[in-house]
């Protein structure tokens, strides 16, 4: 106990020792302008870190080979890894602030990684944007204030549930759903109650609230007293990983009704898990789609450098990415309170994943979802939900 | 009132299923306890290694179920006795409490390697049965739900036969009964705690390929809650007694699913433990245990 914090005492003078000497040597006037990047690198959701990295290389590459920003400038893209930890998160973003001097911050991925990095930034008055945080809280304290430094290129989790509430009322013309939720998650937890007060709210009854725990495989018994409910349709707010085998299973025990779920549903082992037919039928609110004519430039670019399918992740990222260089050229300077303003006030800006008008109250952008539709295993866009 | 019963058999089919599986890693629990005292708890890791060789066996040899069964079994029986050799077998005159600790740490290594060798993300079985359907008065049933209960049952019956009518079956019952005794008789007991533990891990790839099949994901850490329900299914029927781990196998599986069926399903683990605890304190024994005086 003792020898630790010792040793993190020696640490934390080394660490001043070095920061002084770098605030010493002479600030020059440099050619680059320099990003932190506060990301998911190894860990839980170390897949997810990597497509955002990946991502804001192909926006600044991009940017770079078009002669950089403000007049010649290259923008360099220095990330530090927070091992998916709340903990490291803090430290990464301090790294990056005190040591690199960076101007603006991209990340963290996870609400809660970037919750933790939020109160640095705000100290040290550094904008910060996360391109996938989806929890309320990110942006806007539990008491109602702003953190005025913190940005997000995507939608809320209350919005993707009340965009599945109207579509399945008013799309699909069903009243009566079950609601099946991952009980641990707040994402999950999100989604559903604000699904179920809208559904109720236009006059639909919700049939049966069941819950599951993330992790889990068997799901036949819960999904019996479901089936035994009648719904018309059963909303998963959940993770592919347990969606999959849910749809499955369900199918397996004749559930032939429509599954209805959020951007938690976005990858390419769903159809591997449930089975391409057992799919049909089932709609999901997502970011984008990858054949959609503003986004199909972004995908090609990236599956040419990186081979890969860029998930909704990669092209958040890549919105981030750009939020922050328009915002960089909109301001004229790397200036920290005219970049702040400058992302305050972004208006259609237009990204891969719509168009992005950033509230001034609450920093969250206001922007388009699209609702796909799984057809034999392949993503079909059924409709562009505006808010 | 008929969608009440319907509902009765379907979360009785669900449960049967999930109990056979259950019951073959529990067979396995029960059979290393009963002969050399040791709770092995890298027995659930096992298991997930036997479901990635049938996963390989499927998808990269392209066999079809049941030589990908047996694949898998022997392979598992092969890294069941390396096991036992290695880890256990320097430690067998050592306190329990050092080869419980032993077992522990195989289980880590099990998993953890093996998210080294096979990454951690999770992987999907090819659909080995056909995907047909079976409704019988609407109760819903599907082709892999009889295979799995048919597979169940037939290597338990194998079991049994060996340990009750076979010689290696006599050899391990007395290596059970009294080590030192047997090892008088002429009993190579060395090879037979191998044979026991080749036997127990077999089953418990064969369960590995079946959860494998059955629920179509297997993962690196696929093998810990699982075995550690089948540790409360052996306690449940008595550990040590084979019939017993069958029993508190399929008990367990019906019980999970009725507390799920109720709508209660986040409670389903913690009901599980709590049978444990009630048996630990009712029972100690086991439903098939007799109560024996240890010797002082």
């Amino acid at each position: 106990m003792r020898r630790s914090k010792i040793l993190v005492g020696i640490a934390v003078l080394m660490l001043g020792l070095v920061s002084g000497c770098g605030s010493t040597s002479a600030p020059k006037e440099s050619a680059e302008i320099k990003i932190g990047g506060n990301l998911e690198l190894s860990g839980g959701v170390a897949t997810y870190g990597q497509s955002v990295l990946n991502s804001v290389n192909l926006a600044f590459d991009d940017q770079n080979k078009k002669g950089g920003v403000l007049g010649g400038k290259q923008l360099k893209f220095i990330t530090a890894d927070n091992k998916s930890e709340a903990g490291e998160s803090t430290s990464a973003i301090t790294k990056l602030i005190t040591q690199d001097k960076v101007v603006a911050v991209l990340g963290a991925v996870t609400s809660s990684n970037t919750k933790a990095a939020v109160p640095v930034s705000a100290d040290n008055k550094i904008p910060l944007i996360t391109p996938t945080a989806t929890n309320s809280e990110v942006t806007v304290n539990k008491d109602g204030s702003l953190n005025k430094w913190v940005f997000r290129s995507c939608f809320l989790d209350p919005f993707q549930g009340k965009v599945a509430a109207n579509f399945v009322m008013n799309t699909l013309k069903l009243k009566k759903a079950a609601i099946f939720i991952d009980q641990k998650d707040d994402y999950s937890k999100g989604l559903a109650a604000e699904f179920k007060k809208v559904l109720e709210g236009a006059g639909g009854t919700i049939t049966e609230t069941a819950q599951y725990v993330g992790g889990d495989k068997d799901f036949k018994s819960t999904l019996t007293r479901i089936k035994a409910s009648n719904p018309e349709i059963v909303f998963v707010p959940g993770y592919y990983n347990e969606v999959g085998l849910i749809i499955k299973q369900a199918r397996e025990l004749g559930i032939q009704v429509p599954f209805v779920g959020g951007d938690g549903w976005d990858s390419a082992k769903l159809p591997e898990l449930a089975g391409p037919a057992n799919l049909n039928g089932t709609y999901f609110v997502n970011h984008m789609w990858a054949d959609d004519p503003a986004t199909k430039p972004f995908v090609e670019a990236y599956k040419a450098k990186y081979n890969a399918e860029p998930d909704a992740l990669a092209a958040l990222g890549y919105d981030a990415a750009k939020m922050l260089i328009a915002a960089i050229e909109k301001a004229g300077s790397t200036d920290a309170n005219k970049l702040r303003d400058a992302l305050e006030n972004t208006k259609d800006f237009s990204g891969v994943t719509g168009t992005i008008t950033v509230d001034p109250a609450t920093h969250n952008p206001v922007k388009s979802a699209v609702i796909l539709q799984m057809v034999d295993g392949k993503k079909t866009l059924l409709t562009h939900v505006n808010p | 009132m008929d969608s009440i019963s319907t509902q009765i058999f379907q979360q009785i089919i669900n449960g049967l299923s999930l109990g056979s599986i259950y019951a073959l890693i529990a067979l396995g629990y029960t059979m290393v306890y009963g002969i050399i005292k040791l709770i092995n708890f890298a027995h659930g890791d096992v298991m997930m290694v036997g479901a990635y060789s049938g996963w390989f066996a499927v998808t990269v040899l392209h066999l079809p179920f049941l030589p990908a069964l047996l694949f898998s079994m022997i392979s598992c029986a092969l890294l069941g006795v390396l096991i036992e050799r290695i880890a256990y077998k320097p430690l067998r005159n050592a306190s329990r409490i050092a080869a419980l600790i032993t077992a522990i740490g195989v289980s880590l290594f099990l998993e953890y390697g093996g998210m080294i060798v096979v990454t951690a993300q999770v992987r999907t079985y090819p659909p080995v049965f056909p995907d047909t359907r079976y409704i019988l008065g609407g109760v819903y049933f599907k082709y892999g739900d009889i295979v799995m209960l048919l597979t169940a049952v037939v290597l338990m019956a194998l079991l049994h036969f060996t340990v009750q009518y076979t010689k290696v079956g006599k050899a391990m019952r007395a290596v059970s009964y009294d080590k030192d005794a047997a090892l008088l008789m002429g009993i190579n007991t060395n090879n037979i705690i191998s044979f026991t533990f080749a036997i127990g891990s077999a089953l418990a790839a064969a369960a590995g390929v079946l959860m494998g099949v059955y629920f179509n994901t297997i993962d690196p850490l696929m093998g810990i809650i699982p075995g550690l329900k089948a540790f409360v299914a052996a306690v449940l029927g008595g550990i040590g007694i084979i019939p017993g781990a069958m029993v508190g196998g399929l008990m367990l599986g019906l019980v999970e699913s009725i507390v799920s069926g109720l709508g209660a399903s986040t409670w389903r683990d913690a009901v599980a433990f709590l049978i444990l605890i009630l048996v630990l304190i009712i029972k100690p024994s086991g439903l098939f245990g007799k109560n024996v005086r240890e010797k002082v």
